[in-house]
């Protein structure tokens, strides 16, 4: 019951969340169908009605109407890198395209304090928001007049700054002074005053804290600019990351991949062939593909890393386990997909036993094996990364876990970029692989 | 002794829930080296279980099939098989698929070319040498299916359906390629049909097999075929005769179809 009550409440704060991200997906979409409306008139006036598939009439649920529009993927991919620039303040961007920045510049305010006493007197605080790793120049302090005196204080973009007033007033905190109104507005515990660029609240202890406006551009400690990244992209292959050049680490996991996946085949193949022509084989090892394909090869890690170490051997033996079961079963598949009137034909021919396996059984096996290569390729790549995440000297997943510690985030989302085109490419690659060496696949 | 002789070949088997099925009884036949028969019957009656068995591809409870002298014991390209669809190599050109029994043999592509080509011609498909299997119509794909079986010369040409998946045009010009195959080849032929018109027509001698067990129930012996190798086919559907054995044929199996489904509806 208990339980229960908890991941209800885990639910329900979920469901808050998405919630109040309804709105920006709402959006979002509304900017999707605003650009297909956009893109259907000006294709209207560009266009006439002519090859075959605008003079289709119905293309509402036409699957082959349905295809990929290369303009919406331009648009797409283009509205990804203009919200990241804007709200990074990419320099790549026009400023007008920027989303409201952080408040930087000199900023003033006055401060009413009053004595025990009810004495009151006003000071003023000159401050500079500045950015993280500027130089600055703090303006220079007159200290003015009554016991109150005058204030200079720097502050970093994004960060706030408590003010002790009253370290060189002539009344302090310790004789009973506290502060009462900021420019004039009155302000205690638990009520903010709100300047033009500036938040200012009182503190427990009686001091001010200082928080400049922040704007709604992320701080590059949470999201980097485009170029930021680019720049990184630019000194990490030529200066390397933790001692290994960008290539290597890239070169190093997609090397595991390869040798695990290549393994895993060599094994998996010939085991879905056995389960696929013999019924031995089949009961001997059914129990433990079936067994093991549902594991997650991720789940593995732990036990791979207690045997094997963080080394090479760990890697390409995870790869290996994930890659194996995937080919076996799609060997197995192939095997046993072989239209029985296919076999029956060859044996017609005069063909033997060996031939038949090779001349029939295998090429025909060969369009499953293919889809259970480019699926294995798959999860090897996802898998390596993840075991990279958890341990390893040199690789993509260990590149970006180790820059993550150092808050290097431009690292991070490189990584992951990166990541993404080389599993894409990955796919790509054995697409291509597939048509050429199976064109017949699906034309049986 | 040449020829195909089917001897008394019964064939039972057991199904999973204890009941067993006769699907042949007692059949036997002979046929002579350059004959054409033609088999036809309501489904269950057991013609494919009967030409898988002369195939070689099941081993038949009782009896035993004589090819040449010879007992069959398994397949054999002696026995050449023509499917109804899909028994095509698709990883493998129209040339490649036609020369695949000679390959077998250890016939270098080379040494059959020739052959090929010629079967090729043959049943008309010289423009469509080098093209993959999948491109093909589903007529032309039978006519590779032809070509495949001659090139590897069987002496009996086991044919299951192998016009049933094509529309009727061209299974009219098919039908006349069959008899036109059948007439300059000289092989001993078996054709499986489900269509009467098509038994008849082939058919030097037809075939009607009864169900429930599968068993030769009327033979006949039919002038069509060696008409229909000279003549239109449409020409010889006009005759009265051939009019008269279509509409018997059919009445019988057309009864035969009913007891069938009189026996189940009483068991409801």
């Amino acid at each position: 019951m208990e339980l229960l009550v908890k991941l209800s409440e885990e639910l329900l704060s979920i469901l808050v969340i998405l919630a109040a991200a309804m709105p920006y997906i709402a959006g979002y979409i509304g900017l999707i169908l605003l650009t297909l409306f956009v893109s259907r008139l000006v294709k209207k006036l560009l266009t006439p009605k002519q090859d075959f598939g605008s003079l289709k009439t119905v293309t509402f649920g036409d699957e082959s109407a349905v295809t990929s529009n290369f303009a919406a993927s331009v648009v797409s991919v283009l509205l990804v890198l203009i919200l990241w620039g804007a709200f990074t303040g990419s320099k790549i961007l026009p400023s007008f395209l920027h989303a409201p920045g952080p408040f930087r510049g000199n900023a003033e305010f006055t401060y009413t304090a009053e004595t025990g006493d009810g004495l009151r007197d006003e000071a003023r605080v000159k401050l500079i928001v500045h950015g993280i790793g500027e130089d600055i120049i703090l303006p220079d302090l007159e200290l003015g007049d009554g016991f109150a005196k005058n204030d200079v204080m720097a502050v970093k973009a994004y960060r706030t700054k408590l003010l002790k007033w009253d370290k060189n007033d002539e009344e302090n905190r310790k004789m009973g002074a506290k502060i009462v109104a900021i420019n004039g507005k009155p302000i205690e515990q638990g009520v903010a005053v709100y300047l033009e660029n500036l938040r200012i609240a009182l503190t427990p202890k009686g001091t001010l804290n200082v928080e400049p406006r922040k704007g709604w551009q992320m701080e590059p400690i949470w999201l980097p600019a485009p170029e930021a990244v680019w720049g990184r992209l630019i000194e990490i292959s030529t200066q390397g990351f933790k001692n290994f050049p960008l290539l290597e680490h890239l070169g190093f996991s997609l090397f595991r991949v390869v040798v695990g996946f290549f393994i895993g085949a060599m094994v998996g193949i010939p085991l879905g062939y056995a389960m696929g022509l013999s019924d031995w084989f089949r009961g001997w090892f059914d129990p433990i593909v079936e067994f093991m394909r549902p594991v997650p090869p991720l789940a593995l890690i732990p036990l791979v890393i207690i045997w094997a170490g963080i080394g090479e051997v760990g890697k390409v033996i995870l790869l290996f386990l994930a890659a194996l079961w995937i080919m076996a079963i799609a060997a197995r598949a192939g095997v046993s997909g072989v239209k029985i009137s296919k076999v029956h034909a060859a044996y017609s021919l005069g063909a033997s036993k060996w031939q038949i396996m090779r001349f029939v059984v295998f090429p025909n096996s060969l369009p499953e094996i293919f889809t259970g290569a480019r699926v294995a390729m798959g999860v090897c790549w996802g898998t390596v990364v993840a075991a990279e995440l958890v341990a390893a000297e040199k690789g993509a997943g260990m590149m970006i876990m180790v820059a993550s510690k150092f808050q290097q985030t431009d690292i991070v989302i490189l990584g992951i970029i990166l990541i993404g085109i080389i599993g894409f490419g990955i796919d790509m690659l054995m697409r291509w692989v597939e048509r050429v060496m199976v064109p017949w696949k699906g034309r049986g | 002794m040449s020829g195909l002789s089917i001897q008394n070949i019964s064939m039972r088997f057991d199904l999973p829930n204890g009941e067993c099925v006769q699907a042949l009884k007692d059949v036997t036949l002979d046929l002579k080296a350059g004959e054409l028969m033609s088999v036809l019957g309501p489904s269950g009656c057991g013609k494919t279980t009967l030409l898988n068995i002369v195939a070689g591809f099941l081993a038949p409870t009782q009896g035993e099939i004589l090819l040449n002298g010879e007992k069959v014991t398994g397949p054999n390209a002696e026995r050449g098989m023509v499917f109804q669809q899909g028994a095509l190599f698709e990883w493998m050109n129209v040339r490649e698929n036609v020369g695949f029994g000679p390959r077998m043999k250890g016939i270098s592509t080379a040494q059959s070319r020739e052959k090929v080509d010629h079967l090729l011609d043959v049943v008309g498909l010289r423009d469509f040498k080098d093209k993959a299997v999948y491109e093909l119509s589903g007529g032309m794909q039978q006519r590779v299916a032809l070509a495949r079986c001659l090139a590897n010369d069987p002496d009996v040409i086991l044919m299951d359906e192998p016009l049933g998946a094509l529309d009727a045009l061209t299974r009219e010009k098919m039908q006349s390629l069959v008899l036109k195959l059948w007439k300059e080849t000289g092989k001993t032929i078996i054709l499986i049909t489900h269509s009467v018109e098509e038994a008849l027509l082939l058919g030097e001698r037809l075939l009607v097999m009864a169900p429930r067990p599968g068993r030769i129930h009327r033979e006949y012996r039919l002038p069509f075929a060696d008409l229909g190798v000279d003549a239109d086919l449409r020409d010889i559907k006009k005759h009265v005769e051939y009019a008269n054995r279509r509409e018997e044929i059919l009445e019988m199996i057309w009864n035969m179809e009913e007891e069938i489904m009189g026996r189940s509806e009483a068991t409801v």
